[in-house]
């Protein structure tokens, strides 16, 4: 049985080496580092690719790679179609006898490759069905080429192509729900996921790779750089992201949705909270913008009472 | 025994995947390069073939899970045309960087805007500089021989580069001719096994691909590509000899017709050539021109030096080019010019045939005609011609 246990984790030779070149705080390796080691345990063995884009830029600068599993970059959109390729190789040498080990195939991008410029390649993989689990680490616009708006970047964050001046207030338009299109192609796993529950994050991977056929995991990963905000803080702010429900857990097994943490009343925190921590948001608290605080939590509440709602209606059939 | 059948220029390339028999092929529909896709569809259905068939949703992914299942060790096969190629562009460049010996078979035909499903190699020529190989046929016997060589010449140790294996859409690719065909062991030896060194599900070796390589080391890099390019040329004639010495069927740079003697020569890519030799016969004999054909078959690695050689008795020279490169001409002249430099035999750059335009036989006469006033005036002004256009 593969193990989410903490220690016996800390025990087992790192997939992702040290001294790769991700700034300090960088949510990213922590989230690849842990898929790797929830993913290849027992007899499985792990193959993945990323997208360009930060994780791939830090991991390997030739003639150096972090990867310590076999790993393959091709471009931007296309982590979802490269996979695709080499797990259709798999199934063609493995049906031919070629190959005997059990192999699981793991995709990254961040959201910028995978809400905006990949969403096309990996909604046809999802499509087709190929067996493999994609991971999207999340840090809310494209980092890699400075910090520019995504699908993925939040209303009123200020990134350097959707500015806060005398008129701008950085983004306006809302959040892509891509765990939601992702969840709509019928696929059997869907999750979404917070750093800072560890033994979580690791039981949705382990689940995901040992689910046949596609699944997608959604992972908020905090970037220093371009949220402005403090590198020993990016475990605290997943779980303010949580607790605010700015990034809801919750997963979607065979159709059916369960929220996999719902911050009591007394955890639970409003908005303002989250926006607070970041630079990213501080132009929100102008005079003149203060009124869009009151509206990303009115989006929040939406947000959130549908997931409720869908809950629901899942455990009632 | 070989045997000789009926079949379009598509199910002739369809019948050469057939036996090579990939690993995997990936592929999305564009006209006219579907009915090859749609026949080899039927081999996987029909269980001929031991193929993963992934039915991409766009020739992007087409050509990215290629160059996956190309590096994961699985011989790979791919098909395309026009916008499908252009679609692939950037991964074309990925697919050489990444040494991925892919075979494409490649319909041409024109590129947008305005659309056009007809033939003319502008879709092939825009990828002339992303470190494929690039194999021309005149008729559907050599798109057929082709394909199969392709695997070869691509999986070679010191190549290891794609290769594409171009067909003039529709002209070829939806005309029934008879050719003859390889049995079927006998494809199978002459291919033989892939292999590569590395390979991303080697999960006990694990490799990184793709890396970042800056300045310090991407040059290097690229070397080895060019060389590799390089070494090419001699194992597009090892392939094509050994070929030869199977089939009966001879295959080098370029096919010669008549070019001995010839005063004046045509040079061209294509099934334009097959009609080109009938010309230069014609000529020969109704004019009194000693006219003569020099079609190229491997336009990359650009055979410059044969194609000097191949030329250097003539006294005027027209290339034909079938498609533009906007702001210079043709590029099929452009490069000949370069590899015949220092010559002073005039050569003169016809552009014909764009979008599917017909090229009937009496143009290619009279395109004879040109260069014979060509080699009678020792110059050739206008340079560049435009054959079949209405002014
Ligand atoms: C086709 C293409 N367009 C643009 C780029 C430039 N580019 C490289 S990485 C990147 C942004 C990556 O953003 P994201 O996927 O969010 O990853 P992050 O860097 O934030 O981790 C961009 C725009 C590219 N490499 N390829
Ligand atoms: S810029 Fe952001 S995402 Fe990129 S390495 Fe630094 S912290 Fe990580
Ligand atoms: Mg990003």
């Amino acid at each position: 049985m593969p193990t989410t246990n903490l220690k016996e984790l800390s025990e087992m030779p790192e997939l992702l080496s040290g001294g790769h070149a991700a700034c300090p705080g960088c949510g990213g390796p922590i989230a690849i580092r842990q898929a790797l080691l929830a993913a290849q345990q027992d007899d499985s063995y792990v193959v993945t690719s990323s997208a360009t884009g930060c994780m791939e830029v830090v991991t390997s600068i030739y003639p150096n790679s972090a990867w310590r599993v076999p790993f393959v970059h091709s471009a931007f959109e296309n982590s979802a179609s490269t996979i695709s390729g080499a797990e259709a190789a798999y199934q063609s040498l493995k049906r031919q006898g070629k190959i005997k080990k059990n192999i699981k195939f793991i995709a990254f991008g961040g959201d910028g490759g995978t809400y905006d410029i990949g969403l096309q390649a990996l909604s046809g993989a999802l499509e087709r069905g190929h067996d493999f689990t994609y991971i999207c680490y999340d840090n809310e616009a494209y980092m890699n080429t400075g910090i520019q708006r995504s699908g993925a970047t939040p209303m009123g964050a200020f990134t350097n192509t959707a500015q806060a001046g005398k008129v701008g207030y950085g983004k306006t338009q809302t959040k892509k729900d891509l765990t939601a299109i992702c969840a709509a192609h019928g696929i059997p796993y869907v999750a979404q996921v917070s750093l800072h529950r560890s033994r979580d994050y690791l039981k949705k991977i382990q689940k995901a790779v040992n689910t046949e056929g596609p699944c997608f995991i959604n992972v908020l990963s905090p970037c220093p750089r371009g949220w402005r905000c403090k590198p020993e803080d990016t475990i605290r702010l997943c779980e303010l992201a949580v607790n605010t429900r700015v990034w809801p857990v919750y997963e979607i097994e065979n159709g059916r949705l369960s929220i996999s943490y719902k911050p009591s009343e007394k955890k639970q925190k409003p908005v303002r909270d989250w926006l607070e921590t970041q630079g990213r948001f501080k132009h929100l608290f102008s005079p003149k913008n203060e009124h869009l605080i009151e509206k990303i939590q009115e989006d929040i509440d939406t947000r959130w009472n549908d997931l409720l709602r869908r809950e629901a209606c899942d455990q009632q059939n | 025994m070989p045997e000789r059948v009926a079949k379009t220029g598509n199910d002739a390339a369809a019948y050469a995947l057939k036996q090579i028999n990939p690993d995997v092929v990936a592929a999305y529909p564009i006209t006219p390069q579907t009915e090859l896709m749609h026949k080899f569809a039927e081999y996987v259905a029909d269980g001929d073939v031991d193929t993963e068939f992934v039915q991409v949703e766009s020739e992007h992914s087409a050509m990215s899970a290629v160059v996956g299942a190309s590096l994961a060790g699985a011989r790979c096969c791919t098909a395309t045309s026009s916008a499908g190629l252009a679609l692939m562009w950037e991964i074309l460049y990925v697919a050489s960087g990444s040494r991925c010996p892919i075979v494409m078979p490649l319909v041409n035909r024109a590129l947008s805007s305005p659309i056009n499903i007809h033939c003319d190699h502008s879709d092939s020529m825009g990828a002339r500089d992303s470190g494929w190989l690039q194999l021309y046929a005149e008729n559907s016997q050599e798109a057929y021989d082709n394909v199969l060589q392709a695997v070869r010449i691509a999986e070679h140790p010191d190549v290891m580069l794609p290769t594409m294996a171009t067909l003039d859409g529709f002209i070829l690719s939806h005309t029934i001719e008879a050719l003859e065909v390889n049995e079927d062991d006998v494809a199978k030896e002459f291919i033989g096994e892939y292999k590569r060194d590395y390979s991303l599900i080697d999960v006990e070796n694990p490799s990184t691909f793709g890396p970042l390589a800056l300045q310090n080391y991407y040059f290097e890099y690229k070397k080895q590509q060019i060389d590799a390019m390089d070494a090419a040329r001699d194992v597009v004639l090892e392939v094509g000899r050994e070929y030869g010495e199977l089939t009966g069927r001879d295959y080098g740079f370029l096919d010669s017709y008549k070019c001995e003697d010839a005063d004046v020569i045509m040079v061209g890519l294509g099934s334009t050539m097959g009609t080109a030799k009938e010309a230069a016969d014609r000529v020969r004999s109704e004019n009194g021109i000693a006219a003569g054909v020099l079609k190229v078959r491997c336009f990359r690695p650009f055979p410059a030096s044969e194609i000097a050689d191949a030329l250097s008795g003539a006294s005027a020279i027209g290339v034909m080019d079938r498609s533009v490169s906007f702001g210079l001409g043709g590029p099929l002249y452009h490069e000949v010019r370069s590899a015949m430099y220092g010559s002073q035999t005039p050569t003169a750059d016809f552009i014909y045939g764009l979008g599917g335009r017909d090229i009937p036989l009496g143009d290619l006469k009279d395109i004879f005609v040109q260069l014979d006033e060509i080699r009678k005036e020792g110059k050739a002004e206008p340079d560049v011609r435009y054959v079949g256009l209405r002014e």
